[in-house]
């Protein structure tokens, strides 16, 4: 029997998102969705979105020089995941899809080892259990089931952490997110659900691919609040999140969060938006970005200057500079390796297959 | 003591339980009701709810809040209600249950059992008699089980659910109901070993799961005929114990391969390409194959038709000695 005591018109999503930086910076106070933040704080938010920025823009350099196959950009999103990711503790968990350089570099994830994917020397290159970090999903929305059920496990063990998932608007109309917190609802899981609804899933606009009246109406269906804020405006990402994880870690469970924000790049590098939206949207959209709104705040606070400007800038740079020397020309490792992770134990499993690729090696197979 | 395949598969949920406090059973119906074949029956009462849950009616999640659970520290043993309802999974076990330990270079072990009661032969309804086990041995990442006794039901479920690998854990629910005299705990060959049931000097029959009593029935049949089958119980079907199937091609130099799956890419097809590849001066006759047919399964009262049974088998041991 569904919970009695649950008001449905609670988990409703309010009228308005949860905005309280204007694109010049104006700060707007809201009793509801306090900013906890001392100045470091909020210098930090800025610098990770910039470095996020850096990092993002070199990858897709690097993709135009031939050393990545593909990147997705997160360029224009990255108020919507650093200030989301900033809001958990280290030992909360996040399980992210492949876009989510920002919440990465939060985690400090070697953002070379995460590149790798998208060279192609391998797969993932991060220790999850080091980071908290999940391994990036590509299958779309399929990582929502893994943080729910690691979430599942933590309040069975007592364990007073949270988790959270990244996906898309186009996610939501994939079936896990949904099994997702149909599981989530039931159980009480401590996760949440952190929508970026960047407007396109590649190609398609949000009005083709649902008739919700928000995204953050479909979690009500499933007994949990669905809740939006401006995802260009940190502070607003960085508070409602911040709240959902109160939340959950009291054990009222779990939350629905659609940050609204722009994709200002193309979907992958593969890709051509030119073909399915203006140079007028585009420049509109420009107009609210994250990074630019929140330095017109420290401005205004005074909290912004030209020494922290070029402190901020070099360490952008030093990352990619980073970035740049571990991807560049890198090798591929041991093709052995093939072979090596499959199984915990690989007692009768593809020892001639073994063999025979051993022995391609050793006559020269693959070289030139 | 008599026990059956379904409570030897009960009995060792409730040792491994018992044993390691991170063990979970979960699905539908699995709690309160002990599964609709009461293969988990009492665990709940036993081990409480936590330990022992019904989830909602939702397979693809399911198996995905396993990989949580798993990444967690947890060792889910997640039920499929039946064969035909593990499609919803699909891509849950395929791309992320077999893959990710490969993807995070081994840094993530996802040692995740998933139990399906699999097969025909029960007068069941549609979508509940699919033998779907060709999808899980081609999924590289994946073990593929199947006991086709009392004994290994309960020894390779133990061994499954010690395994970090994850493993596809295919119950054969015509034998549910089979009985053998025999005590447990019973400890029985490690699961990727193939096992010869009966000794035989004529042809080699390969077979799993709820084939391996049909095609033992064969073996006795055959008998009368003054044919000596050897019947080899595969268990695994991933990874395939190719030197013990190769080993029994060599002493009989014959070889029937019998499985309710329909034939084309079967795990049959698999046996006959690595039989003649290591093998091939040992045979006296082309591999058979004693299948289903490649149809849909059929409507409960045309499953006799369909299902490989001693006929099916006895003609292609005739035909096979007959080159």
């Amino acid at each position: 029997m569904a919970d009695a005591a649950i008001d449905p018109r609670e988990l409703l999503p309010p009228d308005e998102p949860v905005h309280l930086l204007d694109p010049d910076g104006t700060y707007h106070e809201d009793p509801d969705h306090p900013i906890d933040l001392d100045d470091a704080g909020l210098r930090e938010l800025y610098r990770l979105m910039v470095v996020t920025r850096k990092v993002d823009r070199e990858a897709i350099n690097l993709q135009r020089q031939g050393q990545l196959g593909v990147y997705a950009s997160c360029m224009g999103q990255e108020a919507a995941q650093v200030g989301s990711a900033y809001a958990l503790a280290d030992e909360d968990w996040i399980f992210p899809s492949y876009r989510e350089l920002g919440a990465a570099l939060v985690r400090q994830v070697d953002a070379a080892g995460l590149l790798h994917l998208y060279r192609g020397t391998w797969l993932s290159d991060h220790d999850p259990y080091k980071h908290h970090f999940g391994l990036m999903s590509i299958p779309i929305g399929t990582q929502a089931l893994h943080a729910t059920g690691f979430a599942m496990g933590a309040r069975l063990d007592n364990n007073p952490i949270v988790t959270m998932t990244y996906y898309g608007d186009g996610g939501t109309s994939e079936g896990d997110p949904h099994e997702a917190m149909t599981f989530a609802g039931v159980t009480k899981a401590p996760v949440i659900f952190f929508v970026q609804n960047n407007q396109y899933a590649i190609s398609v606009p949000l009005e083709k691919q649902t008739a919700a009246p928000t995204l953050a109406h479909k979690a009500v269906g499933y007994g949990l609040p669905g809740r939006r804020c401006d995802g260009n405006d940190v502070l607003a990402t960085y508070a409602l999140t911040k709240k959902a994880v109160e939340r959950a870690r009291r054990g009222e469970g779990p939350t629905f969060i659609e940050a609204l924000t722009y994709r200002m790049e193309a979907h992958t590098t593969s890709d051509d938006p030119s073909r399915y939206r203006t140079k007028d949207e585009l420049d509109e959209a420009a107009k609210t970005d994250p990074i630019a709104r929140m330095r017109n705040f420290l401005q205004q606070r005074d909290l912004y200057d030209t020494e922290l400007e070029q402190a901020i800038e070099d360490q952008a740079q030093e990352v990619a500079t980073y970035v740049r020397a571990g991807i560049y020309d890198a090798p591929h490792g041991d093709p052995m390796e093939l072979f090596e992770h499959v199984y915990v134990d690989p007692t009768g499993h593809f020892e001639l297959q073994r063999e025979q690729l051993r022995a391609e090696l050793d006559a020269g197979h693959g070289e030139g | 003591m008599a026990v059956t395949l379904a409570q030897a598969i009960n009995q060792a949920l409730h040792d491994a339980m018992s044993e390691d406090e991170r063990v979970l059973v979960f699905g539908e119906d699995v709690g309160k009701l002990g599964g609709v074949f009461r293969v988990t029956d009492k665990l709940q009462e036993t081990f409480s709810e936590d330990r022992c849950f019904d989830t909602p009616l939702a397979e693809s999640g399911i198996i995905g809040t396993a990989i949580g659970l798993a990444m967690y520290g947890y060792r889910p043993v997640p039920e499929m209600q039946f064969d035909g309802f593990t499609y919803p999974a699909f891509e849950q076990i395929v791309s992320h249950l077999a893959k990710m330990p490969n993807r995070s270079r081994g840094r993530v072990k996802l040692p995740v059992t998933i139990r399906i009661p699999y097969g025909g032969g029960i007068g069941a309804v549609e979508h509940h008699s699919e033998s779907p086990e060709a999808y899980w041995a081609h999924t590289a990442g994946l073990k593929v089980f199947t006991p086709g006794t009392p004994e290994d039901a309960y020894s390779m479920m133990r061994a499954a659910i010690a395994m970090d690998d994850p493993v596809i854990f295919l119950e054969p629910k015509r034998r549910y109901w089979m009985k053998s005299d025999t005590a447990l705990p019973v400890e029985t060959e490690a699961p990727h070993k193939a096992v010869v049931r009966r000794q035989g000097t004529d042809v080699s029959v390969f077979c799993y799961g709820p084939m391996v009593r049909t095609a033992l029935e064969a073996a006795d049949a055959a008998a009368d005929e003054g044919w000596s089958l050897e019947v080899v119980d595969l268990r695994s079907l991933n990874p395939l114990d190719t030197p013990t199937i190769v080993e029994s091609v060599k002493r009989t130099g014959r070889a029937i391969v019998v499985h309710e799956a329909a034939q084309t890419l079967g795990m049959g097809a698999e046996i006959a390409a690595r039989v003649q590849e290591h093998a091939f001066y040992a045979l006296e006759a082309p591999v058979l194959r004693a299948t289903g047919y490649d149809t849909p399964y059929p409507p409960a009262k045309l499953e006799e038709f369909w299902l490989p049974d001693v006929d099916r088998i006895l003609d292609l041991v005739e035909r096979s000695l007959g080159y």
